[in-house]
């Protein structure tokens, strides 16, 4: 008796809960021109990881476009340029990117061109071409710095990490939209940021970030930490394991 | 099967890893060497950085020594005291080498030193031995080879520091097997290699040990050079992958042990022939990668 009384309240509570909460959003919404979530807010790097899918979904009130940034954590990278030395080809020169994103992907709901003004587009860095990666400049002029941009954004590319293409933003109706985030097995990890645009006539109307983080999370964190943070007793258990493993498969060796 | 690789940060089919590991295991078993040299090119060409393959693979060839030791010691033919020495050499070789490597890094030349290291080297290697081999199967239909003189005095007899070595009946300076063990112990660190391909060769011309003992001695020194390497490499740079190691070498054990039974079948000369054609692709492929220009002459290099 007891028991049933116990179970309708929590019942009763979980409708209430829900409704409430429903309700919530449902005035979040109509109180605000763009809401967006992600289906995951952290993406685990598991031993089986070989890339990752996160959905997003939101809604928009009325009319307008949607465009989707996500934005790797920002590192420093370093290119390098062979030239020919002795007959051999050898990295001559290199420069670094300071503050670049390990990774970079765009998504709208049409040609960027179409949907929003170049000024936008630039002062937002929408789209790879408006991406901020600048090099000194007593260390390159405009024009050498464009040519190492591009040899950086095609390496990029190339890993999977900068993705030139738009992907597509698609609506169910007029106002709820959703497009998948692609995440590539090499992923660097960190915190990533997913910037959500409403745009109309060209011009940002409201604009929201979602975090989005991706971590190694079970056996591969341990493993990677315990490399890092106790290095030598890592050091020596390799070597443990690797004169085990050899004394064994002699043994093994032995017997056939 | 997809594996993560948490230390090469990468993604990598298991079979692959298995396969790769059985490949080199079963030519290592076939020619009696470590396979260290066929094994870091491989992995650097799946896309495993150059550091972290050569990490893993000293790891990994702690393992095979230790391995192919047993039976040598079992059978006696392991020189202790020449194998210590030869080691101490190695220590400081192998850790200067880890240095080195760790500082060509942060200039972005160590892929380059990497590459130049295997030309020369396994070019001077597999020259000699190919001619060599050659040389030797031609002899065997004609008369017999003229013997030479047993033992040649050179100025190498006259250096201090002199030790006896009773297993190898050998009574010479113990700065010959410290340099020695000095040189291979940083290409050893460089190349992730166990560097046998060049002990073998340097304790029977430059030491003048008995052909018996050197395998044995020599994979004997590999097992604590490499395992200096291993240790280096984890402490220093954290590029020892012990899930990649651990894959690799399953796969070589298995490997070895039907390349030792094919090696039964095959003539000495034969074999040695074939293993030199093998260290001359090796050498090949990675001199033609130095001078064909490259599709894109721009490429990442560190990130942090």
């Amino acid at each position: 008796m007891r028991r049933t009384l116990l179970i309708a309240m929590l019942a009763f509570a979980v409708t209430f809960g829900g409704l409430s909460l429903y309700g919530q959003l449902q005035r979040a919404v109509a109180n605000q021109p763009l809401v967006a979530d992600l289906s995951d807010h952290l993406v685990g790097i598991t031993t089986g990881f070989s890339g990752a899918s996160v959905l997003l979904f939101g809604a928009v009130d009325g009319k307008g476009d949607v465009a989707v940034v996500v934005r790797g954590p920002a590192r420093n990278l370093v290119m390098h340029r062979k030239s020919r030395v002795l007959g051999v080809w050898a990295n001559t020169h290199s420069m670094t990117f300071r503050g670049a994103p390990g990774y970079y992907a765009v998504a709208a709901s049409g040609p960027l061109d179409e949907i929003a003004r170049d000024r936008v587009l630039a002062r937002n860095e929408i789209g790879v071409d408006n991406l901020k990666l600048k090099l000194p400049l007593n260390l390159a002029s405009p024009g050498v710095a464009k040519v190492w941009r591009d040899a950086l954004v095609r390496n990029q590319e190339e890993q999977g990490l900068y993705r030139t293409e738009v992907q597509p933003v698609s609506f169910l109706g007029a106002r709820l939209f959703r497009a998948r985030l692609e995440l590539p097995a090499n992923v660097p990890t960190g915190t990533y940021q997913v910037q959500v645009y409403l745009l109309k006539n060209g011009r940002i109307e409201s604009a929201q970030t979602t975090p989005l983080i991706v971590s190694r999370i079970g056996i591969e964190a341990e493993i990677f930490n315990f490399a890092h943070n106790h290095a030598a007793y890592y050091g020596l258990i390799a070597i443990v394991v690797a004169l085990v493993a050899g004394w064994l498969g002699n043994a093994a060796f032995k017997k056939s | 099967m997809q594996i993560y690789l948490p230390i090469a940060e990468m993604s990598v089919n298991v079979f692959l890893i298995l396969g790769m590991g059985g490949a080199v295991g079963f030519l290592s078993g076939l020619f009696g060497v470590g396979g260290g040299f066929l094994m870091t090119p491989l992995l650097i060409f799946i896309g495993v950085p150059p550091a972290v393959a050569v990490g893993t693979e000293a790891n990994q060839i702690v393992a095979s020594s230790v391995s192919g030791v047993l039976a040598h010691w079992r059978r006696g033919n392991v020189d202790v005291k020449m194998g210590l020495v030869l080691m101490v050499g190695g220590f400081l070789g192998s850790s200067l080498g880890v240095w080195l490597f760790s500082f060509l890094r942060g200039l972005g030349q160590i892929d380059l030193v990497i590459s130049l290291c295997y030309v020369i080297f396994l070019g001077i290697v597999g020259g000699l031995m190919l001619i060599e081999s050659i040389r030797a199967m031609r002899r065997r239909s004609a008369a017999t080879p003229q013997r030479g003189k047993l033992h040649k005095h050179t100025w190498l007899h006259g250096l201090p520091l002199k030790m006896r070595f009773h297993k190898s009946k050998l009574y010479i300076s113990a700065l010959l097997p410290l340099s020695v063990g000095f040189f291979v112990g940083i290409l050893s660190a460089i190349m992730g290699v166990g560097g046998g391909f060049i002990m073998v060769p340097a304790m029977i011309y430059l030491l003048g040990m008995p052909t018996v003992v050197v395998v044995g001695t020599s994979l004997f020194q590999i097992i604590f050079v490499t395992a200096n390497v291993t240790f280096l490499q984890a402490y220093a740079n954290q590029t020892v992958d012990i899930v990649l190691a651990l894959l690799l070498l399953t796969g070589a054990v298995i490997g070895a042990q039907f390349g030792a039974k094919a090696g039964a079948k095959l003539h000495g000369e034969q074999l040695r022939g074939l293993l030199a054609l093998m260290v001359l692709a090796v050498c090949g492929k990675l001199l033609l990668d130095l001078l064909i220009t490259p599709q894109d002459v721009y490429s990442l290099g560190l990130q942090h």
